[in-house]
C-alpha cells in the first residue's frame, strides 16, 4: 500500500559540481513513524533534508513527499511539512507569543486557532508566564522546545528536524524527545537528524549514511542483532570503519 | 624576523587564491578611473536649447551660428512667443532658452549694448549655472569681434585665463581624485577587512595565542597592501596620463613619495577600524561610512572645500584624502615642489601618527 | 612540573555569570576532560586558561607561570585548538603547518616526531586546501598545527564535535599517545561518552563545576540505586514510571529507562507496581549510574540549591 508510504525515495541523486551529496538513495518513511537519519558532518544529510522539504531540487531520482512530487509541487509540499532546523528556527527578536502567532499566520490558521494553538503550547511546555519574553533571551534548551512545537503548530503531516538537539543538555534534550513522542502519537510523521547514537534507539527506523551513501536501513533492534553489538554506536562505528570511503589521495604528490 | 616573513608569505598567499579579490584590487582603480573620467564630466558638449529671437537681423543669426558652431549648443527650436519657453521647459528638451531682443543689430552698431536674456531650467543648478557661463562666454566674445565699440564703451573687458587647466577638462580633477578615492579604498578597507577576517573565521584567536607580536602581525597585514596600493597608484596615473592626458609637471619621485606616505596613513586608519570591528561586514560598513563617503564627499573630490558650511570645512580637515588631493594637484598640475607640500605632508605623518597610536592601544592582546 | 592550578576562577559579560567560582587542576601528563553542553561555560572557561580572557577573579597557573602575568610565555608553552576550525581554508594543509611552525619560531622537520602519527594520516592530502578536507581531517590538521611547536600543555575546545564516531574515536587514540609524551591535555566535549577516555572529568552546568572525578569513579556520586527498565511499549512505560510517586528521576537512555527510586522506597514494591501494569515483556535490573545519569542528577541538584537559594 503507497498510503502507508508517506515519503518514496527513489534514486536520489544530488550533485555539486563533481561533490555527489547524495549518491543513489533509496528509501521509504512510513505514515506515523519515527524515521532516524544519522551520518557524521558532511555524510549528506542536511542536503538530502532541503529535498524532501522542497527548498532544494535534486539532480536526478523519483521522489514523493506526502503524496506530492518533490518537482512539481514543492509549494504545497511546504505547507504539509513542518521544519525546524540547528540554524535558524525562529526570530529571537520576537517574543514566544509573536513567533507563534507569525508561524500560525504563515500556515494559515485562524486568528481564533491560534489563540487556541498557542495556548496549548505554552502550556504542554509550562511556560504560560513567559508568553511575552524574547526569544533571544530564553537558553538554547528551551528555544529549541519552542522551536519545535512551532514547526507543528499547523499539524503538518511530516515534521523535518536537523539536528535539533545537538549541543542541548541531556535533560532538556530528553524532553525534547518526550515532545517528539507526543507529537508521533498524534500521528505525525517525524524524520529527525542526530549525531547522538542513544537517540538513534529511540527512532522507530534508522538510515545511515556514510559519504553521501545509505550503508544501513533498519530498525535499531534488529540493526544490533544483524551486527552483534550492544548499542548503536557500536553499530554505527563498525559500519562506518568497514565501509568507509577513503578520501582518494591525488596523484600528484 | 623568521616569523615575520612567514606571515608574509601567508597573507600573499590570501590575496592570489581568491580570484575575485584580485579583480577587485587590479580590475577597480581602472575601471573607476574610466568611469568617472567619462561619465561624470563638468564640461557641456551639445547642450539641447531654443532661441527666440525678436530681431532676426545678420547679427542674431550670425549669433546663432556661432553658438552652434562652438560645438557647446544645438538650437533644437525657434521659438515665436514666450508662451512656448515654459512649454518646452516642461518637456524637458532643452536646457536653455536664449531671448534677443528687438533691433539687436542697430543698437549694437549704435554702440548701445543690446542685452541677451538667458533663461535657464535649474533643476540642476550646477549644470545651469555652467550653460549659462558657457552662453555668457560666447555672446561675450562674439560681441568683440563684431564691434569695437562695446569694448570701447564698456570701458572695462574681462579676460578669464584658465592657469593650470586651460581648457577646464574636468578629469584634471577627477584623475587626482580618483587616486586619493582608491588609495583610501584599497589601503583602509583590505586592510581593515584582512584583520576582521581573522577574527570571524578564528584564526585570531591562534595568532593571539603564538608568539607574534602585536606588531607584526599589523605590519604583515600592512605590507602587502602598501605593495599593491603602490602598483595601483603607478596604473592610476598612467591611465590618467594616457588616456586623460592629465599632466605630471612636477617630480614623479615626488609624487611617489607622497602617495607611501597617504597610503600608510590610510592603512593605519583601516588598521584603526579592524581594532574596533569583530567581522568583516562591520569593517566594511565602518570603512563605507567612515572613509568612503567623507574621502568622495569631504576631500575636494567632487564639491569644493570653499563653498561648504564653515563647519564642514573645518570637518574636511581631518580627511587624510583632502591634504592628499591637495599635494598631488600641486605636484602633477602646478608642478610644484617640496617647498609647496611639505605643511600638507606633515599633516598626514602626523595623522598616520594619531592613528597607529591609536591602533597599538587599542590592539587587543587578548579576545574580548 | 607541567600542571595546570586553575583557582575560584569567576567571569561575568554583563549580568550572564559564565563562569562562577570555577577550581579543579590537571595534574601532569594527564588527560583531563571538560564536560558540558553548549552554554555551560566550557569556551570561556578554556580561553581564561589560554590568556585569551581575563578572569574578573580568581588565578590559574601553568606549571610555575601565572597566566595573567606571565601570558607571554604561555603562549609558548600552550598548544591551542579553539573549538571553531580556525585554520585558514584557502591555503593548502602543508602551507598551514608551516606556517604556524615559522609563527612559533620552529619547522615541520624539528618537531615531525611529534606529530607523525597525526600528520602521516594527512599526507597524502598535503597539497589540498584546508577548507576542502573532511571534518576528521580537518581536526586532525588542527590538532597537528597546535603540536608543531612541542607545547607542554595541550588545550582543546570541543575538539570532536561535528565528527563522525570513527573520526571521534581516532581522536581520542591519538590524544592518549599524546598523553604518554608527557603532554598535559585538557579537552572539553559536549559528548558525556567521551568521558570515558579521560583520566579525569570535570562536569560543568551554568558556568560552574557540578563535580570533579575519575570516570570510574563517576558512577558513585550517586549514592541510590539506579535501575534499567524496558518492556515494549517504551512510550507507556515511561509515562507510568513519570507518573509514579515512588519513582524519584525517570530518564530515557537509549532503548532503556533508567529509574532512581525515592528514598525508603525499596526495588520489590516498584517491581509489583510494574507487574500489575501487565507489560510484555518488562525487564528490570539493577544498573551503575552512568555519566549521563549522574549528570542529570548533578544538574537537578544544581537547579533545586539555585531554586532553594531564591
Amino acid at each position: 500500500m503507497t498510503n502507508d508510504k508517506i515519503i518514496i525515495v527513489k534514486d536520489m541523486l544530488k550533485k555539486f559540481g563533481d561533490f555527489v551529496a547524495n549518491d543513489h538513495l533509496n528509501f521509504d518513511v512510513h505514515r506515523g513513524e519515527i524515521f532516524g537519519f544519522l551520518g557524521a558532518n558532511g555524510a549528506g544529510k542536511t542536503t538530502a533534508m532541503k529535498i524532501l522539504t522542497g527548498l532544494s531540487k535534486p539532480s536526478s531520482g523519483e521522489i514523493t513527499v506526502a503524496g506530492y512530487d518533490v518537482y512539481k509541487s514543492g509549494d504545497t509540499i511546504k505547507r504539509n511539512i513542518g521544519y525546524m532546523s540547528q540554524k535558524f528556527s525562529l526570530y529571537e527578536d520576537l517574543t514566544i507569543a509573536e513567533n507563534i502567532r507569525l508561524f500560525g499566520g504563515i500556515y494559515g490558521l485562524s486568528r481564533k486557532e491560534i489563540k487556541k494553538r498557542s495556548a496549548k503550547i505554552l502550556t504542554q511546555l509550562g511556560i504560560e508566564d513567559m508568553a511575552n519574553k524574547l526569544v533571544g533571551s530564553l537558553p538554547l534548551g528551551w528555544k529549541q522546545k519552542i522551536a519545535f512545537s512551532v514547526a507543528i503548530v499547523h499539524d503538518p503531516a511530516i515534521v523535518f528536524l536537523d539536528e535539533p538537539t545537538s549541543g542541548v543538555d541531556p535533560i532538556t534534550r530528553r524532553q525534547f524527545w518526550d515532545l517528539i513522542y507526543d507529537a508521533a502519537q498524534r500521528g505525525i510523521t517525524i524524520f529527525v537528524t542526530t549525531h547522538y547514537m542513544d537517540e538513534a534507539e529511540y527512532c522507530d527506523r534508522v538510515a545511515i549514511l556514510v559519504d553521501g551513501k545509505m550503508i544501513a536501513l533498519d530498525s535499531p533492534q534488529q540493526m544490533k542483532k544483524a551486527y552483534k553489538k550492544q548499542n548503536m554506536n557500536d553499530v554505527f562505528v563498525e559500519l562506518a570503519r568497514g565501509k568507509r570511503f577513503f578520501e582518494k589521495a591525488p596523484n600528484n604528490k | 624576523m623568521k616569523r615575520f616573513i612567514g606571515l608574509l608569505q601567508k597573507e600573499f598567499l590570501h590575496i592570489f587564491r581568491d580570484v575575485r579579490t584580485i579583480m577587485i584590487l587590479f580590475g577597480m582603480p581602472v575601471v573607476q578611473i574610466l568611469i568617472f573620467g567619462y561619465v561624470i564630466k563638468n564640461e557641456v558638449s551639445e547642450v539641447d536649447i531654443a532661441v527666440l529671437d525678436y530681431s532676426r537681423d545678420e547679427t542674431t543669426i550670425a549669433l546663432k551660428n556661432k553658438l552652434e558652431a562652438s560645438g557647446y549648443f544645438n538650437i533644437l527650436y525657434e521659438l515665436q512667443s514666450p508662451k512656448e519657453i515654459h512649454e518646452h521647459f516642461k518637456e524637458g528638451k532643452i536646457k536653455e532658452v536664449i531671448v534677443f531682443p528687438k533691433g539687436f543689430s542697430e543698437k549694437l552698431t549704435q554702440g548701445k549694448s543690446p542685452s541677451v536674456q538667458l533663461i535657464l531650467d535649474a533643476t540642476d543648478p550646477n549644470y545651469a549655472q555652467i550653460v549659462g557661463q558657457y552662453t555668457e562666454a560666447i555672446c561675450l566674445d562674439f560681441g568683440l569681434q563684431e564691434s569695437q565699440i562695446i569694448s570701447q564703451s564698456s570701458g572695462i573687458s574681462i579676460q578669464n585665463r584658465m592657469f593650470f587647466n586651460e581648457k577646464m577638462e574636468s578629469s584634471y580633477l577627477f584623475v587626482p581624485g580618483t587616486m586619493a578615492f582608491i588609495l583610501m579604498l584599497l589601503s583602509a578597507l583590505m586592510s581593515s577587512v584582512s584583520i576582521a577576517r581573522e577574527k570571524e573565521f578564528g584564526s585570531m584567536e591562534i595568532l593571539l595565542v603564538s608568539p607574534l607580536k602585536p606588531i607584526q602581525v599589523v605590519l604583515g597585514k600592512v605590507m602587502p597592501y602598501v605593495i599593491l596600493a603602490f602598483a595601483n597608484a603607478v596604473s592610476v596615473i598612467l591611465v590618467g596620463n594616457l588616456v586623460f592626458g592629465v599632466p605630471i609637471e612636477g617630480s614623479m619621485l615626488l609624487l611617489m613619495l607622497a602617495s607611501v606616505i597617504f597610503v600608510f596613513t590610510a592603512l593605519a586608519l583601516g588598521i584603526m577600524i579592524s581594532t574596533i570591528s569583530n567581522n568583516q561586514l562591520t569593517a566594511m560598513m565602518m570603512s563605507m561610512f567612515v572613509l568612503m563617503l567623507p574621502t568622495m564627499l569631504l576631500s575636494g573630490f567632487i564639491f569644493p572645500i570653499e563653498n561648504m558650511p564653515v563647519f564642514l570645512q573645518w570637518l574636511s580637515t581631518i580627511i587624510p584624502a583632502r591634504w592628499y588631493l591637495d599635494i598631488i594637484k600641486i605636484i602633477m598640475l602646478k608642478g610644484g615642489g617640496m617647498a609647496f607640500i611639505w605643511q600638507q605632508l606633515l599633516i598626514l605623518i602626523g595623522m598616520f601618527v594619531v592613528f597607529i597610536g591609536i591602533s597599538v592601544k587599542n590592539y587587543k592582546i587578548r579576545l574580548e | 612540573m607541567s600542571e595546570i592550578r586553575i583557582e575560584n576562577i569567576s567571569k561575568n559579560y554583563g549580568k550572564v555569570q559564565a563562569v562562577k567560582n570555577v577550581s579543579f587542576s590537571v595534574k601532569s601528563g594527564e588527560l583531563f576532560g571538560l564536560i558540558g553542553p553548549d552554554g555551560a561555560g566550557k569556551s570561556s572557561l578554556i580561553r581564561i586558561i589560554t590568556s585569551l580572557l581575563l578572569p574578573d577573579s580568581g588565578n590559574i597557573q601553568l606549571g610555575e607561570y601565572d597566566v595573567v602575568k606571565d601570558y607571554k610565555i604561555i603562549r609558548r608553552l600552550i598548544g591551542y585548538m579553539p573549538g571553531k576550525f580556525s585554520l585558514y581554508q584557502d591555503l593548502t594543509v602543508k602551507e598551514n603547518l608551516e606556517f604556524f611552525a615559522t609563527v612559533f619560531g620552529s619547522s615541520i622537520e624539528e618537531n615531525y616526531d611529534l606529530i607523525k602519527d597525526i600528520y602521516h594520516q594527512i599526507e597524502p592530502f598535503k597539497n589540498r586546501r584546508a577548507g576542502k578536507l573532511s571534518g576528521g581531517m580537518k581536526q586532525k590538521l588542527a590538532l597537528s598545527c597546535a603540536l608543531i611547536h612541542k607545547p607542554e600543555f595541550l588545550i582543546l575546545d570541543e575538539p570532536t564535535t561535528g565528527v563522525d564516531a570513527v573520526s571521534r574515536a581516532e581522536f581520542w587514540d591519538m590524544l592518549d599517545r599524546l598523553k604518554s609524551k608527557g603532554i598535559s591535555i585538557l579537552a572539553s566535549t559536549p559528548y558525556m561518552d567521551e568521558a570515558m577516555r579521560c583520566d579525569r572529568i570535570a562536569l560543568m552546568q551554568k558556568g560552574e563545576i557540578l563535580g570533579t572525578n575519575k570516570p570510574s569513579e563517576i558512577s558513585k556520586m550517586i549514592q541510590h540505586d539506579m535501575f534499567g527498565v524496558r518492556a515494549d511499549d517504551m512510550y507507556k512505560l515511561k509515562q507510568f514510571l513519570s507518573k509514579c510517586i515512588d519513582v524519584d528521576a525517570v530518564n530515557l537512555f537509549g532503548q532503556e529507562i533508567h529509574i532512581s527510586l525515592k528514598t525508603g522506597i525499596n526495588e520489590t514494591s516498584i517491581r509489583e507496581k510494574l507487574a500489575l501494569q501487565g507489560f510484555s515483556n518488562l525487564e528490570f535490573r539493577q544498573i551503575e549510574a552512568e555519566i549521563e545519569d549522574v549528570f542529570i542528577h548533578l544538574m537537578t541538584r544544581q537547579a533545586k540549591e539555585v531554586k532553594n537559594d531564591q
